[in-house]
């Protein structure tokens, strides 16, 4: 029993990084999800990073099936979620080996003792208990692989399943609910609120009684042993980071990216009809827009990926709003479409949640890889938009934008999300319904054409690629409106009167005014911010220019190195194609240009063949987000050399 | 977990032009030719279908502005160019697809594929079949000419085996599709065998097509007098009687010894099956045409039920939708 006198401090953190990780079965994604929520509804701000195998259940036990769930809090702005966690909790084994690496040292591991048989030891390639004290060859206490950190071994297993005896479970029921008890013991630690986690347990298990009551119990469980037990000497407080006023809620980027979707069909009064097919880790946008068929969305789950953009497009074509989602290797299988889509001039959406490549690749982590292949992966000269969110939350934003383009300027246009962004969250100030934007689908109703033989002057029949001449997009005219009947097609259509054209001069006038067209995009953007802390002495020398999903990375890394004492300049571009018309005059304003980014240099190459600027590329490709730490020592060193 | 789709409350559809706005008065098939200039070669079988397709889409007394025709590519892909209705010329054998997403979307739309057998059972055999299956609303005319003609003269899925082409000088290898068997075993609500050269028999297997509800499929036999010239002539002329034979609702026929009357409403295909494997004689008409609910209705059918499940503005439940969840206000 410990002391009733006893008293524990409370330490208060400006931030902490904790990643929960174990066997693919064990619920840590649950589990990380849910310290999310509970920080979020405490008004912290906060980052994930989930990372799961794209193996289901990968053999128990093992390092491939090993799955964790990151996430960052802290009492300010945060940008990232950490570079490196200062708590680990590991269920088993394979999760404490697949993740010691990425420790500081100091860092807090608390291990589940109950899975560490010999049997799991041999499955994670420990020969011996790495929580013996003179593990590893040595013999001498202290010197063991944990030697460098604060590990707590506790059986939260066996701890679990004497704490839900009462409800009758099987042991090995008993003993699923031990995330549970991990959630509550960390919850303790950091103060968190614990009743939304109990109603959602409630809410969860609401038609298996004795399984929500175990999960409550071993929840609660877990939060009092952390309480009493001397083996936690203090627990922590971070408190809330200031935020704009306003009503929030937690959002990953798949479910911003949905909502925004649902969004662009109220804010055009178009009905969204989205045509997808099954694709890592882009599927929880067609499962969350199957729920909201009261919008008036259609998903159609198609029999593969071309049948999906294809239905899109004879939605669009029928007038809806035609969505297909998928990853990088459905863009490639839907190419073809794409540039149908790009000679019809209808308005088409292609989300594209970007994952390594090529090929399979790697299904459940993240890359930026597809840029070029959404620039340039089309036969002919065939350019479209391509809009790029930044964070999780921008994901809604982005996907309203997209729809703005579209059916602006009647063309396909390509959203590049990632994995990161897709799975990832972060707190994400709701808007109000009258600050979004209202896109108006202007279709065409009347003859827009004075023929040879209109009797009095007017126009009398339908030419369905005149063009309006502010945007040169062409009319949208719907099947069912009488006087505009009229043929489109992938063969080269003469300007105006769209009847097939094989002639020289008009072919080479189309190609360009599609160009053209897709370049008047620009004009309807607002002038580009670049955060730039210039002082009497001009601007910095160094400009970071990033896109998409490395924004987080990117700033986080930008204000490390200024912390320092260092100026350096940051962009963002949220539009790939076209890029902004004053692009390349900031660009020219600076010394040197660096782009970070999850490739080999596509946007730094885009940027050197467009505008003749040194881009120089920073390029990570391990499936992970850029370690801020990491891109702050690379902009470190651009910065000393110059001054 | 499973759904009963049998109780849906869905309005009993007969016509698969229930929900397409009528025309008052008549038409005629001048309004139904657009002003392009008609460029197949001369003699192909094409011509004739067009012009069958032209004389008979005024007697349907549709709206023609609710009239769409997609097609895919090849030779007989170009029939929407020559078509005054909404038309879309797609890419190779994707029309199933995009015709699936407009016939969804538009109930008021009375759509058709034009494809070939090239573009519908070779490059898009899976929409076809998929088409097929779901039972979506569309009127789907397949060209066998047996050959590629707009890429001049390779065989094609449907070509016979041993057929000497400029890509097989020692003989086809392949073992040819059998349309009609093909949509058959993909549970197609409605297959139907019809040739170019016989106007009227067309027209009253497209008639009955039109008014099918969900995924009609028609072979059409169609001659290519560049490529594969008489393909079909052994089921033309005077004497073709012997090696054609019209099939009617309780026909006697006998396949394989077994004789039986012809039942196009039967639920159990096999009988249909049987009798689309015959090549002596040749059955044309309606194989199949049996009623399930077509995917499109269903897909609107779960659309409206949601909508009318809820309510307020679509901007008050947009609202309501991003303020759902765990949330917190920041004062």
């Amino acid at each position: 029993m410990p002391d009733p006198g006893f008293v524990k401090e409370i330490r208060r953190l400006d931030g902490v990084v904790i990643r929960f990780a174990g066997d693919s079965g064990d619920g840590m994604q649950l589990t990380g999800d849910r310290f999310t929520q509970e920080s979020a509804v405490f008004g912290n701000d906060l980052v994930t990073l989930p990372n799961f195998p794209a193996e289901i259940r990968a053999p128990q036990g093992t390092l491939p099936g090993v799955s964790s769930f990151q996430v960052h809090i802290a009492d300010h702005d945060v940008l990232t979620p950490g570079d490196a966690p200062d708590v680990l909790v590991a269920m088993n084994p394979a999760a404490l080996r697949a993740n010691l690496g990425d420790l500081p040292k100091g860092a807090v591991v608390i291990v589940d003792t109950h899975d560490f048989t010999a049997r799991n030891l041999a499955k994670a390639g420990y020969a011996e208990s790495p929580l013996e004290e003179d593990a590893g060859g040595s013999g001498r206490p202290g010197e063991g692989p944990l030697a460098d950190y604060q590990v707590h071994p506790v059986d939260l297993t066996g701890m679990t399943v004497t704490a839900v005896k009462e409800f009758g479970l099987s042991r090995k029921d008993a003993a699923r609910a031990k995330n549970m008890f991990a959630l509550g013991l960390v919850s303790w630690m950091y103060g968190r609120p614990t009743d939304p986690t109990t109603a959602f347990l409630e809410r969860r298990f609401a038609k298996a009684p004795a399984i929500r009551d175990a999960n409550i119990t071993a929840f609660k469980a877990g939060w009092a042993f952390g309480e009493t037990t001397e083996a936690f000497t203090s627990s922590y407080e971070i408190r809330p980071a200031p935020m704009s006023p306003g009503s929030y809620r937690n959002i990953t980027g798949n479910l911003a990216l949905a909502y925004g979707l649902v969004a662009a069909g109220v804010r055009s009064g178009l009905p969204v009809f989205l045509g997808s097919y099954p694709i890592t880790p882009a599927s929880d946008i067609l499962h969350e827009l199957s729920k909201h068929k009261a919008f008036g969305v259609t998903t159609f789950q198609a029999e593969d990926e071309i049948a999906g953009v294809g239905a899109a497009l004879g939605a669009s074509f029928a007038g809806s709003l035609g969505v297909t989602t998928t990853s990088g290797p459905g863009i490639a299988l839907k190419s073809e479409t794409i540039g149908l889509a790009v000679a019809l001039e209808l308005p088409l959406l292609i989300v594209d949640v970007q994952r390594g490549g090529p090929s399979t690749g790697l299904p459940t982590k993240t890359e930026q890889a597809d840029l070029l292949q959404a620039m340039y992966g089309r036969n002919g000269e065939a350019p479209v938009p391509i809009v790029a969110p930044a964070t999780p939350g921008d994901c809604f934003d982005a996907a309203l934008e997209a729809a703005r383009i579209a059916v602006t300027y009647r063309t396909p246009v390509m959203l590049l999300s990632d994995g990161y962004l897709a799975n990832g969250s972060e707190p994400w100030r709701i808007p109000e319904i009258t600050e979004l934007p209202t896109i108006d689908p202007g279709f065409a109703t009347d003859p827009n054409h004075v023929s040879t033989s209109s009797p009095d002057g007017q126009p009398d029949e339908f030419w369905p690629y005149l063009r309006d001449d502010e945007t040169l997009a062409r009319p949208w005219a719907l099947p069912g409106t009488p006087g505009l009947e009229h043929r489109v097609g992938g063969l080269e259509k003469g300007e105006g009167h769209g009847n097939i054209s094989y002639d020289p001069a008009n072919h080479d006038h189309m190609v360009r005014t599609r160009a053209a067209k897709v370049q008047r995009v620009a004009d309807s953007l607002p002038p580009l911010e670049v955060d730039d802390p210039a002082d009497d002495a001009g601007p910095a020398g160094l400009l970071v220019v990033g896109w998409g999903s490395t924004y987080g990375p990117i700033t986080a890394a930008v204000r490390q190195v200024r912390r320092a004492g260092y100026r350096v300049a940051q962009l963002h571009l949220r539009h790939l194609n076209p890029f902004p018309n004053d692009l390349g005059d900031i660009l020219r304003r600076y010394d040197k240009v660096l782009v970070p980014e999850m490739n080999l240099g596509q946007l730094s190459r885009l940027l050197r063949a467009e505008y003749l600027v040194d881009a120089v590329g920073f390029n990570v490709v391990r499936g992970l987000p850029i370690r801020a730490a990491e891109l702050a020592d690379v902009i470190g060193q651009f910065v000393k050399e110059e001054s | 977990m499973t759904t009963d789709l049998t109780d849906l409350g869905l309005p009993e559809l007969r016509s698969g032009v229930e929900l397409v706005p009528s025309q008052d008065g008549p038409q005629s098939a001048k309004e139904y030719t657009s002003d392009q200039e008609v460029r197949w070669c001369p003699g192909c079988g094409d011509y004739a279908v067009l012009k069958a397709v032209q004389g008979f889409l005024p007697d349907l007394g549709l709206r023609r502005e609710n009239i769409v025709f997609v097609s895919g590519i090849g030779c007989s892909s170009r029939f929407p160019y020559y078509l005054d209705t909404y038309g879309m010329h797609s890419i190779h054998g994707r029309a199933p697809a995009i015709a699936t997403g407009l016939a969804t979307a538009r109930p008021d739309l009375s759509v058709w594929v034009v494809t070939g057998d090239g573009d519908a059972l070779s490059i898009g055999g899976n929409h076809l079949i998929h088409a097929l299956r779901r039972n979506v609303n569309l009127t789907i005319l397949l060209f066998n000419n047996r050959i590629y003609g707009l890429t001049k003269g390779q065989y094609s899925p449907t070509s016979e085996t041993g057929k000497i082409t400029k890509s097989t000088p020692m003989g086809s290898i392949d073992h040819p599709f059998n349309p009609v068997s093909l949509a058959l075993g993909a549970e197609a609500t409605f297959v139907a065998r019809t040739i170019d050269s016989d106007r009227k028999h067309l027209t009253s297997v497209l008639t009955a097509a039109a008014a099918h509800r969900g995924a009609a499929l028609v072979e059409i036999y169609q001659n290519c007098p560049i490529f594969n010239d008489g393909a079909y002539d052994d089921l033309k002329g005077a004497d073709a009687g012997q090696r054609l034979v019209r099939l009617e609702p309780g026909l006697e026929v006998t396949v394989d010894g077994q004789t039986w009357q012809h039942d196009p409403h039967a639920e159990d295909p096999s009988a249909q099956f049987a009798l689309s494997r015959l090549e002596t004689p040749v059955p044309v008409g309606i194989f199949r045409q049996v009623q399930r609910p077509t995917y499109d209705d269903l897909a609107r059918h779960q659309v409206t039920t949601a909508q009318a499940a809820t309510d307020g503005t679509p901007e008050e439940r947009l609202a309501r939708l991003l303020g759902a969840g765990d949330t917190w206000t920041v004062l």
